[in-house]
């Protein structure tokens, strides 16, 4: 017997052991996310896909679907809530859209788009960041950072590397490689890996392939961040 | 380089990776000893530790560079780190930082040129009744004043190595006021262990849900429970864990519990240990205890030669247990348990996705009870004089008695023990504070208790929390408290979560904006906004509850914020006039054009008046 809860009144399917983001993402429904990625495992740091558990409010990436609950996840005030926390990790770090190579394929961006976010809201922090040209083939932006380790876990666990990590603590905390000189081209860091691949903004780019896909025809250009699939958001980046 | 020949002759990294094992788990625990001993953590150090422990050099890197007392870069032959809590901040610490950078020629947060001296401040360091306090090279210099500071003085200038300082310096004091059953005098090493043993494990969990034993460390936990649900669990191993991290401003009752009744707890830890099957137990004592840790070493020591720690303790066959102490290096959320647990492993102390509990899921992955210091002294009195006796002290839901660290404005700061459901005014009355206007009960994260409530008890169900009493005066500024608590909770944030690590950061700017007097009423609903989404969607208790402070001394004194408000609607951060002050300098101009005309002289269409032309150059 598959055993089922209800996402925004709908019943939804589940196995043993799913998230409710899995559950959520396997019957079609996307919950805005920006750390999660179907490959890799759940971290619950961006917290913007916090949904309503019972009346209690958890990440959906990380807590387990249980059977019977109630979740509510596309409520006015959660996305209003989803939208400050978005405005938050903007003003966090710098962002330059317009400009930016990502434009078009950025998560962060679209995530941004389908919460309607038309204003910072708060005051810039306006950090110094370092960026790091180093490499031959990837480019580190920490400017466009948000901190969502999907490239730690990527190159952890698929690349099998351990390129990166987050140093630091609190408003400090930047993503940091693993090279005594601090810069990525003393690392192992390949063109191809997965972890260059899934950040989901503008922080890790590869090289020489700028504006091969002009503005306006990108992927979150021809749909909503919604309307992709699930572990395909980064696939602007292929 | 030069830095090598420099290094001190204890300085052996292979050396202190040895002496913990080679073991990666014991990564803290080593990067304090080479930053104790080395005195910094070079780039060619984290190289040399990382190729030693066989881990990713950028997780070595991660962990070092998490932790606040740890650097790169040489504090010099003395680090001086003022504690900035605001107990201290009401008590002169800023003047006496001042004198004593005045005295060196230091610059805060900077080497001296001679590289000799380091100074800066820190969070509190759990000497709030005899601030204002320091931490010198890690140890603890309570009740600062001019006269110690000079003597500090005359020592760095000396260059007289710490240990010829004189002792008084460092003596710090008990200050226990009123002590109750909890800290009775006259307890013999091993008596509750006998006891337990005596009972068993399921009649030591009789004893406990009997008495209706709840943590200590502010959650309020049932302790049976948990002990309970960690001896079912099933695992290759358990472990015993006494959180003595103590972080909360304002909260010292961990280090007098450890400086005095040492045994009392340790009992504690081995009955839990008895309890729910554990060979190895922890003390995480905070790196700002660290006068502590020859002393605690000296009471295990002899707790082994008396056979109530090791193998076959009280000469039982099997019952094998023995507790290691583990420094903490500065670093408030980790007294969070799960952030415990990741710095216990070696790792920065980011607080794990939960459930799983670490009661099922803890040290090393395995069943893991965590207590607060004073539950396992509570523990053991419990072995000892049974349920009955406990439940008969406090209320219905909170048995027993509580530790309260009294601080601040009043005449005889330091522990108090009460049974619970003492009122507040009872113990401002006690400890002789005749003219307070409010107290945080529970350090920043607690509950902000102003006069119109000081018939509220202390218990969980009225006013919970550590025991961290701090008493505030009529003539003290409430909006200070509350902007000092959120310079502390950004500054204490991980970093793991959005909503933490920015909001945070964003109510620091927010209370700094209006403490320069360019606040409006748009930027308390900011703070409002804000308070809803760390309530929220935080990560852990730090971000659930750093905004308290600031909503609480909004609620109850709304005049100290209102009073900085500049308008009533929008003020910008950023002052467009005094971005142009460089400009006008340069130039050499201070006329009526070169300045930018305020919003208040446009009229609502955005006419603006603006001087007459004769005035342009
Ligand atoms: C940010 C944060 C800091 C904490 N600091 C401490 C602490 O210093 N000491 C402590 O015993 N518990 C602290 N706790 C509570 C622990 O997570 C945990 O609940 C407690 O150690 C359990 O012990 P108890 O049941 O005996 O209270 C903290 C919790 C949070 C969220
Ligand atoms: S570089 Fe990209 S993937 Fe890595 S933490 Fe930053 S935003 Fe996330
Ligand atoms: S709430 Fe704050 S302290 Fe807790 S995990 Fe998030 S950032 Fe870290
Ligand atoms: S997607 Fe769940 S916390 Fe980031």
């Amino acid at each position: 017997m598959t055993q089922t809860f209800l996402l925004d009144g709908r019943e939804v399917p589940f196995r043993d052991g799913q998230t409710i983001m899995e559950a959520a993402a396997a019957a079609g429904v996307y919950i805005p996310h920006l750390c999660h990625h179907p490959e890799f495992k759940p971290h619950g740091s961006c917290k913007l896909c916090t949904v309503d558990i019972d009346g209690r409010r958890g990440a959906a990436c990380t807590n387990r679907a249980v059977a019977g609950v109630r979740v509510q996840s596309e409520t006015a005030e959660l996305n209003a809530d989803r939208l400050t926390l978005v405005q938050m990790l903007f003003v966090e770090g710098n962002h330059i859209c317009p400009s930016c190579e990502k434009s078009g394929n950025c998560q962060l961006q679209a995530v941004a788009y389908r919460l309607g976010m038309t204003t910072p809201h708060f005051s810039h922090f306006y950090p110094l960041r370092d960026v790091d040209a180093s490499h031959p083939d990837v480019l580190l932006e920490r400017n466009r950072c948000i901190l969502c380790e999907l490239c730690v876990r990527a190159s952890r666990d698929a690349d099998g590397k351990n390129v990166f990590a987050v140093g630091g603590r609190g408003i400090r905390a930047r993503l940091i490689v693993n090279a005594a000189s601090g810069r990525l081209a003393d690392t192992d860091l390949a063109a191809d890996d997965r972890a260059v691949q899934v950040c989901p903004t503008g922080a890790l780019l590869r090289k020489r392939q700028g504006f091969a896909v002009p503005i306006g025809r990108r992927l979150f250009d021809l749909q909503p961040i919604d309307a992709v699939g699930p572990g395909q958001e980064s696939g602007g980046e292929g | 380089m030069a830095q090598q020949d420099n290094s001190p002759p204890d300085c052996d990294l292979a050396a202190i990776v040895a002496r913990h094992g080679g073991d990666s788990h014991n990564l803290v625990q080593i990067l304090r000893c080479v930053q104790e001993r080395c005195g910094t953590l070079p780039a060619r150090a984290i190289d040399e530790l990382a190729r030693r422990l066989g881990l990713p050099r950028v997780r070595v890197e991660a962990a070092a560079s998490f932790y606040h007392f740890f650097h790169a870069e040489s504090h010099g032959a003395y680090e001086v780190l003022f504690c900035d809590n605001i107990i201290d901040e009401f008590h002169g610490r800023a003047e006496l930082m001042q004198y004593f950078c005045e005295r060196l020629w230091l610059e805060v947060g900077k080497v001296s040129e001679d590289g000799l001296v380091y100074v800066n401040t820190t969070s509190d360091i759990g000497l709030a009744d005899q601030a204002p306090a320091a931490l010198i090279n890690g140890y603890l210099v309570p009740s600062l004043d001019k006269a110690r500071i000079d003597l500090i003085a005359e020592m760095v200038r000396q260059r007289r190595p710490l240990a010829q300082w004189p002792s008084l310096l460092f003596d710090v004091a008990d200050n226990v006021r009123q002590p109750g059953p909890l800290l009775a005098d006259g307890y013999t090493p091993g008596e509750a262990l006998h006891a337990a043993l005596a009972l068993g494990p399921e009649g030591v969990l009789e004893e406990l849900a009997r008495a209706d034993l709840r943590g200590r460390g502010g959650a309020g936990f049932r302790t049976a429970l948990k002990w309970s649900s960690c001896r079912r669990a099933p695992g290759g191993a358990h472990y015993v864990v006494c959180n003595a991290d103590e972080g909360e401003p304002g909260t010292f009752k961990d280090r007098v519990l450890l400086q005095r009744h040492a045994d009392l707890v340790f009992d504690g830890m081995t009955l839990c240990a008895h309890v729910i099957g554990a060979r190895q137990g922890f003390l995480y004592l905070r790196g700002e205890y660290r006068h502590l840790l020859e002393h605690l070493e000296a009471v295990l020591a002899r707790r082994r030669a008396q056979g109530l720690l090791g193998r076959g303790i009280m000469g039982r066959a099997g019952f094998d247990f023995d507790i290691a102490i583990h420094l903490g290096a500065g670093a408030y959320i980790c007294g969070e348990e799960s952030a415990l647990i990741e710095s216990l492993e070696g790792k920065p102390g980011k607080p794990r996705n939960r459930p799983p509990y670490p009661n099922t899921e803890g040290y090393r992955g395995q069943p893991t009870v965590v207590n607060n210091v004073e539950t396992f002294a509570c523990a053991a009195r419990i072995a000892l004089l049974g349920g009955e006796w406990f439940v008969g002290l406090g209320t219905g839901q909170s048995t027993g008695t509580k530790l309260l660290s009294v601080s601040g404005d009043c005449k005889r700061p330091g522990i108090y023990e009460y049974p619970f459901g003492v009122p507040v005014r009872q113990v401002l009355h006690d400890c002789g504070a005749a003219d307070a206007q409010a107290v945080q009960v529970g350090g920043p994260s607690g509950t902000l208790v102003s006069w119109r409530e000081f018939d509220r008890r202390i218990a969980f169900e009225d006013v919970p929390g550590a025991g961290a009493f701090m008493v505030f005066s009529r003539e003290r500024d409430m909006f200070e408290v509350a902007r000092n608590f959120s310079h502390f909770f950004a500054r204490e944030s991980c970093g793991f979560c959005t909503p933490c690590r920015v909001g945070t950061s964003l109510l620091r700017q927010t209370m700094d904006k209006l403490a320069a007097g360019k606040g409006s009423a748009y930027d308390m609903d900011i703070m409002k906004q804000l308070m809803h989404i760390l309530k929220t969607m935080s990560h852990c208790g730090l971000g659930h509850t750093a905004a308290n402070p600031i909503v609480e001394a909004m609620a109850d004194f709304p005049e100290a914020f209102e009073r900085r408000l500049k308008a009533l609607d929008f003020e910008p951060a950023f002052d467009l006039d005094g971005a142009l002050q460089t400009a006008r300098l340069i130039t050499g101009r201070d006329d009526a054009w070169a300045h930018i005309v305020a919003a208040a002289e446009c009229d609502d269409r955005g006419a603006c008046a603006l001087p007459p032309s004769s005035d342009s150059p």
